[in-house]
């Protein structure tokens, strides 16, 4: 068990009042709902025979299986192999040290623009408040990414950052925040504005920055998948690109990527396939007119060998980072991502954020589910994302020897562990239990339906009816025999 | 690299025992087609997401390339010229027809004109995927990685002899498990989004129309 931080920058994580405020706001939920049931029609119809689906699956989950047992070896096959092909491979076990990295990177270059296409880790890092504060401008160009940057938000969905935002509030933020923009709610000509801003970015940014969806060990491969080209671009137009990855993201065969992308395009957006993948072994080489002159990865841990310590919970590193359980979760669809308040929302997030950041802090998050199974349903690796719930909600609020989980027990409620030792005094003594359940039947309908603790059931319920006796008592009563 | 190497003896620590599963591609696999339904399948995946064809044989596609250009009033086209295909253009390309334009001089010398004076590239393509449409190419000194991304328009050459039934086929036959080029690219319609409220739109960063000139 290891000690857990602060909250992160000193914010207040409480996310009964936040999901409290998203179910109150009915644009927002309007927009989650339209957007949702979108991309669950989109998913099911690019799966229409479910044998191929559940062989793919399989597949998927073995080979994501198999990669995370070889885990060390491939990351050291990786390395080997990109700094071959010229790549410069940078290590990071926390955040600040990827940032620092980065920021080294820039400044020895002189960079004083970055341009960024899409990257979870870059979100986990808060990489554009850090250079921001360097005196680095970093530019987000996904389309999605450059909408909620503009208004100074978080992304609230992995895959549509922008989801949360209906094309008014979108033509609104444009309108309001690019130079002479017209306000226009024609989704072509907010698209071709930005278009027209950030083809200039790319031509004057001194780096860019990408994430990376898969890292071939092999070859020495980064794959990174994308519809827009703003990953291309950002990767092949600047003199400089630097890549980051959480270190799950290693595959050993590039033929792995085949299943494990076509995976992810289905379950992510409903596409047979996205508009590019773009498979990066070195920076330019001699002969070569363009491309970047130097290519950097920066491999980031941030908790990720703690999670990869339970045989269990290293599932949640099987991730390819889809989305499909956000878009089926009916909790995620009703509150939307803002409100979990974590860098991965939804399902995934619920079980990565705790372990990440600490179940102490996060310990409301594995709740925030109905396990009505949905996410595991989808999951194109199939993580048991409800059965990992479970697991953090027991091992946040309780004492679990070996748990290796950060800040377990950390969220005990002295009030729990009273009732349950009570309780566990009175299964063990018969007598205490007989005139426990006397009173418990008798005494109940005395009790408020306000009663405090009681409360916070009946807050959105009735308050449950007992019977007037117990069953053992009544089958005493009817004669039956050793009862 | 103290990091490195703390992270790396952290993960070893719990290495379990236990032998790894073994991935069943079969299902895969077993994706097959006959030569003629695979072009149909491209075509009809990279239609869905409004890629444009062009028919051409063998011969004639370096006309049936200018006479697109010159149709579609695109007043200039950029290729590679040290390709056979780069050569069979600029040798057919009509004397008073659209500029033609070698990228033959290294970015930082072309970077203003790729960027506002160019309306169209031409690249050529390793193949094709039948499953779910898509070009395959390999950029490189012959063929620049900006060459079929910067210009509005990209029109790619495809032998449909050359189309793999799977990526996964296209990967393995390629040789790619072994050996890759600095970059390689799948590239299935022209540069799209969906962020805003779900409405696709097309020509976001890359090109706004990809043609594809298939050669039987």
């Amino acid at each position: 068990m290891a000690a857990e931080p602060a909250a992160p920058n000193g914010l207040e994580v409480d996310f009964l009042a936040s999901s409290a405020r998203a179910l109150a706001d009915p644009q927002l939920r309007r927009n989650f709902r339209r957007a949702m049931d979108g991309l669950m029609a989109k998913r099911a119809a690019v799966f229409p025979d479910p044998s191929e689906w559940t062989r793919l699956r399989a597949l998927g989950g073995a080979i994501r299986a198999k990669n995370l047992l070889k885990l060390p070896d491939l990351l050291e096959r990786l390395e080997k192999n990109l700094t071959k092909n010229g790549i410069t491979v940078h290590w990071a076990s926390t955040t600040a040290q990827a940032n620092q990295v980065v920021l080294e990177l820039l400044e020895a270059r002189g960079v004083k623009a970055l341009v960024k296409g899409k990257s979870m880790v870059s979100e986990e890092m808060g990489l554009n408040h850090f250079l921001g504060a360097h005196g680095v401008e970093s530019l987000e160009s996904d389309l999605g990414e450059y909408i909620i940057q503009l208004d100074g938000e978080m992304p609230s969905h992995i895959i549509m950052p922008a989801i949360h935002k209906n094309k008014d509030q979108i033509a609104r933020t444009f309108s309001e925040k690019i130079r002479n923009a017209k306000y226009t709610e024609e989704v072509d000509e907010l698209t071709a504005m930005a278009r027209a801003v950030l083809r200039q970015k790319f031509f004057e940014a001194g780096a860019g920055l990408s994430g990376v969806n898969f890292a071939v060990a092999d070859t020495g491969t980064l794959c990174l998948v994308e519809n827009e080209g703003n990953g291309r671009m950002s990767t092949h137009v600047p003199p400089l690109h630097i890549a980051l990855m959480g270190l799950e993201k290693v595959v050993e065969r590039l033929d792995e990527v085949a299943p494990l992308y076509s995976l992810l395009t289905r379950s992510a957006t409903g596409q047979a396939i996205s508009t590019y993948l773009n498979l990066i072994s070195g920076p330019r080489s001699g002969g070569e007119r363009d491309g970047p002159r130097e290519v950097h990865l920066v491999i980031l841990d941030n908790g990720r060998s703690r999670i990869f310590q339970d045989p269990e919970l290293r599932a949640t590193l099987a991730c390819i980072r889809c989305g499909a359980c956000m878009n089926h979760c009916p909790v995620y669809t009703r509150i939307g991502g803002h409100a979990y308040e974590a860098v991965y929302p939804g399902p995934i997030g619920s079980i990565l954020t705790p372990q990440q950041e600490g179940a102490g802090l996060w310990h409301e998050l594995p709740h925030a589910s109905s396990l009505c199974g949905a996410c595991a349903e989808v999951c194109p690796v199939g993580i048991p994302i409800p059965h990992l719930l479970i697991r953090l909600r027991r091992e946040a609020g309780h004492r679990v020897p070996g748990s290796t989980v950060l800040g377990a027990g950390s969220a005990r409620s002295r009030l729990e562990d009273l009732a349950w030792s009570v309780w566990g005094w009175v299964l063990g003594h018969p007598a205490a239990y007989r005139l426990a359940s006397w009173c418990a039947t008798r005494c109940w309908r005395l009790l408020p339906s306000r009663a405090p603790v009681l409360e916070a059931w009946t807050r959105s319920r009735h308050k449950p009816r007992m019977a007037g006796a117990s069953l053992q008592e009544r089958l005493r009563r009817s004669g039956v025999p050793d009862a | 690299m103290p990091e490195r190497d703390a992270i790396l003896a952290g993960l070893r620590a719990v290495l379990p025992g236990g032998r790894p599963p073994v991935p069943d591609f079969a299902v895969v696999e077993e994706k097959r087609w006959d030569p003629g339904e695979r072009a149909a399948r491209l075509r009809r995946g990279m239609a869905a997401v409004k890629a444009e064809f062009i028919e051409a044989g063998p011969e004639d596609w370096p006309r049936a390339v200018a006479a697109f250009v010159l149709g579609e009033g695109l007043p200039s086209l950029l290729y590679g010229p040290d390709t056979t295909e780069g050569r069979a253009l600029a040798a057919a390309w009509p004397a008073l027809g659209p500029r033609l334009v070698p990228y033959d001089r290294p970015v930082e010398t072309f970077k203003q004109e790729l960027f506002e004076g160019i309306a169209a590239g031409f690249t050529t393509t390793l193949g094709g995927i039948a499953e779910t449409g898509g070009l395959l190419l390999a950029p490189g000194p012959f063929e620049p990685r900006l060459l079929s991304l910067v210009p509005p328009v990209h029109i790619a050459l495809l032998r449909a002899d050359r189309i793999f039934d799977t990526l996964l086929q296209a990967f393995r036959e390629l040789g790619w498990n072994k050996v890759l080029p600095a970059n390689a690219l799948v590239i299935s319609g022209p540069s799209k989004t969906a962020d805003i409220e779900q409405t696709l739109a097309y020509g976001v960063h890359g090109p706004r129309r990809l043609i594809v000139v298939l050669v039987s």
